[in-house]
């Protein structure tokens, strides 16, 4: 007899069907998988025998074909045995088939019939969504994350025996709950603005670098505070709508680093800076996200930026201009979502003293600042420096009121509502996501304005992509003044951050 | 412009025909070939040609004066040679001055040198900040004084006391090892540009030579006997920078030397010529009054008169001089970031402050 059960299999972040053919017909016993199963899907065998059996439930001595269609496609991981075990009970006929089709599973199985939560079961509630089906059936652990999935039924498995319970009929399980967490559930562990004593103008450019969606290179010797700073960034931003939650919890799903709830804050990655190409944006012969992935809609925070390897920067040319990362792999390509916001850091020079006991001589300044060009400096539109404060500053009860994240992140929410209006149709959610013919659309400037920037580039040398980093920022900073012209401060301000000035120290 | 005789312009050609023979000719040690430069026509083929002297000999038939006084007039090169009014004056108190001067850039400014007092400001190629600064202030300090600032297009010292010596507003001369058209080192195209704009770039060598390894120290001589004095910002010992004050000290020039840390390798140089009797220069001032006497004549203080009109505008402008952050001067100011970024970035347009790297801004000479 024959049967089919669909699952779902992670490709990259996506969820790919898969249909788990069983056919069970008389002949010498035997167990054959075919469709380019990995390893850990061949051992399935041995864990479905052992589930059924334990589950009293009987494993058919009959000759017995399992194909995951379609067959040309790799798979990989211990998700299919609850299809397995499944599609042989529906084809031996120890339960009735006849619902299956409107089901999809996924859930790997323990040698006593339990199910194990596996990885992605919210892509795979999305997937089985957009293909019609009316339920999906997960492990109990996975239930939570699935359930956020709006328009299918979620149910809860425990184990083998009560899901062929539900197949016949004889237990209907609650729908399961959403794992949306309460509104304060999360909010004491997020790191504060506040904390932070002085930096006015690496809080400033923070402030900016949240509104527009910009990235930032902060610039200081060690231990002035650029990590502290930078841990503060998703604290600003705005927290993430219900589908950005969505995405940024599939991708941990799939990563098999989420703690099974909705995202309420944006993710914030720090990557040593020993990580490779791989790391960074993902590879490997099973294609898995790499940190700037895993930093989607959140934060990718890479410290001492000159001491990563130049590949691994130079790997996130793709991620940075088009807000996702291909891999390809044989003969499939993979597509993870990377829009993230990345902040940089480094030192000053290589010797990272201060300035009056600094030994580099300007060969070695300029080859370290060398180090620094390449695609992912061209993307960076703010340039702060974060000094050491004084240690009597630091002591000294603070007389003027701290800047809480809280203000901060009102205002941001407002300038990026005002770019979400001004850019709708455009295709991009912040002015840091403009490119410079969108930007110069987008940014229009009074003639006397124009002239002067125009004069500018002359004088100091202002390259046309420093010409529009200028204008992206000077936007973003009239968007936090809620002003819908740009004026003449804006500008000054804008200009003010700009990168350019490493050209000249390191020509 | 073309001033140059016939024969100055063989002559300068046949050297730089014999430029590859002169680099094997010299010995490891030996890095000058100013004895050489020096000798008649004959001798030099002698001495330089070796068993190769016929083919030299074909090169100086096959040559043709005219024909190359024509590609160097299409090419806009200014060439002078020591017969001509406007050869510098004080290049012909060299035992061997060059030929002929061939340059490119304003050809106004060998005027201005035989007229006005000239400085040479040398250095090591690897400057540590402290002399990257040193020469920047000096060379940014003459040039904004009307004195014009010469030096070799070198890495470190040289090219930043050019930097100085434009963004004061002076007039720059470089003086270069190769052709007057080969930027070397190449990372100074654009540099090479603004002085070829702003002042002159000479050379002992016909357009398009290469440099040699013995044509820096025979460029160091023009260096030193083209001013009225040498300024050494930071040397090693040895070092190319030694010998071109070793050139000012014998033509009897004054030699200045910036004073640097004991501990510094690159300080050794220029603190053993202050024990030798050179003149410490610890700025601009220093160094007018060795040329003009004391006080006759002090730097130039524009920066008084070109106070912006805006008080917020003047009181950052002052505090980012003596600050080192954006934090700092939005202190010393009590505005807050936003604003002490707007007022810095609006200095900047219009050319008040200029930016030091990443580590804040510093006034203009304006």
């Amino acid at each position: 007899m024959l049967a089919a059960v669909a699952t779902f299999a992670l490709e990259g972040v996506r969820p790919q069907e898969v249909t788990v053919e069983v056919d069970v017909r008389r002949g010498l016993p035997a167990f054959t998988l075919v469709g380019l199963p990995d390893r850990a899907i061949r051992e399935s065998r041995e864990r479905v025998r052992a589930a059924l059996l334990n589950s009293e439930l009987d494993f058919p001595q009959k000759r017995l074909t399992v194909n995951l269609a379609p067959a040309h496609v790799r798979k990989a991981g211990p998700s299919f045995d609850l299809a397995i075990a499944v599609g042989l009970l529906a084809a031996s006929g120890q339960v009735p088939s006849g619902r299956l089709t409107e089901y999809a599973l996924a859930g790997e199985l323990s040698l006593s019939g339990e199910l194990r939560p596996v990885r992605g079961a919210l892509n795979a509630a999305l997937g089985a969504r957009r293909a019609g089906y009316r339920r999906v059936l997960v492990p109990e652990a996975n239930a939570p994350e699935a359930a956020l999935v709006e328009g299918i039924e979620v149910s809860a498995i425990p184990s083998l025996a009560r899901l062929a319970d539900l197949l016949h009929g004889r237990w209907t399980p609650e729908p399961a709950e959403p794992a949306v967490p309460a509104p304060h559930d999360s909010l004491p562990e997020a790191p504060d603005l506040a904390d932070v004593r002085g930096q006015a103008d690496a809080k400033r450019a923070l402030e900016i670098a949240a509104a527009g969606g910009h990235n930032l290179l902060m610039v200081g010797p060690p231990g002035a505070g650029k990590t502290m700073l930078a841990r503060r960034l998703p604290g600003i931003l705005p927290p993430p709508s219900f589908e950005e939650a969505l995405e940024i919890t599939q991708v941990h799903s799939a990563a098999g680093i989420g703690n099974g709830r909705l995202a309420t804050e944006r993710p914030f990655r720090a990557p040593h800076h020993t990580i490779s190409a791989q790391g960074l944006v993902g590879g490997g012969t099973r294609p898995m996200p790499g940190e700037i992935t895993l930093a989607h809609r959140g934060v990718l925070f890479l410290d001492e930026l000159p001491e990563f390897a130049r590949s691994a920067v130079d790997a996130l040319r793709q991620p940075l201009e088009e807000g996702r990362v291909e891999i390809t792999r044989g003969q499939r390509t993979l597509d993870f979502p990377a829009n993230a916001i990345v902040v940089a850091a480094c030192n000053r020079c290589p010797c990272a003293r201060a300035p009056d006991r600094c030994s580099c001589t300007t060969l070695e300044l300029g080859r370290y600042q060398r180090r620094l060009s390449g695609p992912l400096v061209d993307r960076i539109d703010l340039v702060c420096q974060v000094e050491a404060v004084p240690a009597v500053e630091l002591v000294r009860a603070s007389g003027d009121a701290p800047t809480r994240a809280v203000d901060v992140r009102a205002r941001v929410v407002t300038a990026r509502q005002r770019q979400l209006v001004r850019l709708a149709g455009t295709g991009v959610l912040c002015n840091g996501d403009m490119d410079g013919r969108l930007t110069r659309r987008q940014v229009p400037l009074q003639a006397n304005l124009a002239g002067r920037l125009l004069a500018l580039r002359d004088r100091i040398a202002l390259s046309g992509r420093g010409h529009d980093r200028v204008l992206r920022v000077a936007r973003t900073i009239a968007d936090l003044e809620r002003r819908d012209l740009l004026t003449a401060s804006d500008l000054d301000e804008a200009l003010s951050y700009r990168l350019d000035a490493w050209q000249r120290v390191a020509a | 412009m073309i001033d140059a005789c016939d024969a100055c312009l063989r002559r300068s050609f046949l050297i730089a025909h014999l430029a590859p023979r002169i680099a094997g000719l010299l010995g490891r040690g030996e890095r000058r070939a100013t004895g050489l430069l020096g000798l008649p026509e004959s001798d030099l083929l002698a001495a330089a040609a070796g068993r190769r002297v016929e083919q030299a000999l074909a090169f100086l038939d096959a040559l043709s004066v005219g024909r190359e006084r024509g590609r160097l007039a299409a090419a806009h090169v200014i060439a002078v040679c020591r017969h001509a009014e406007a050869y510098p004056p004080l290049l012909r108190e060299l035992g061997d001055p060059p030929a002929v001067l061939f340059g490119t850039g304003r050809a106004e400014v060998l005027a201005v040198l035989a007229r006005d007092p000239t400085v040479t400001i040398v250095g090591t190629r690897r400057a540590s900040p402290y002399g990257t600064e040193v020469a920047y202030a000096l060379g940014r300090g003459l040039g904004a004084a009307g004195v014009p600032v010469v030096s070799g297009l070198a890495l470190g010292v040289d090219g930043t006391a050019h930097r100085g010596c434009l963004d004061g507003g002076g007039v720059p001369v470089a003086v270069v090892a190769s052709g007057p058209d080969v930027v070397y080192p190449r990372r100074h195209r654009s540099l090479h540009a603004r002085i070829r704009e702003a002042g002159l770039v000479i050379a002992e060598m016909p357009p398009a030579t290469e440099p040699y390894r013995w044509s820096f120290p025979a460029r160091n001589r023009i260096m030193a006997s083209l001013a009225h004095m040498t300024l050494v910002v930071e040397a090693a010992e040895p070092s190319g920078s030694l010998i071109t004050a070793d050139f000012a000290k014998d033509l009897g020039r004054c030699v200045g030397a910036v004073p640097g840390r004991v501990t510094s390798s690159v300080a050794r140089g220029t603190n053993n010529l202050l024990k030798d009797g050179a003149a410490p220069i610890s700025g601009t001032e220093d160094v007018l009054d060795e040329l003009f006497g004391v006080g006759v004549r002090g730097p130039r203080d524009d920066d008084r008169t070109n106070e912006p009109a805006d008080p917020v505008l003047a009181r950052v402008l002052d505090a980012a001089a003596a600050c080192d952050s954006v934090e700092a001067v939005a202190r010393a100011t009590g505005q807050t970031a936003a604003t002490t970024r707007a007022a810095l970035g609006r200095l900047e347009a219009e050319g008040y402050l200029t930016r030091r790297d990443l580590e804040g801004w510093e006034r203009t000479a304006r």
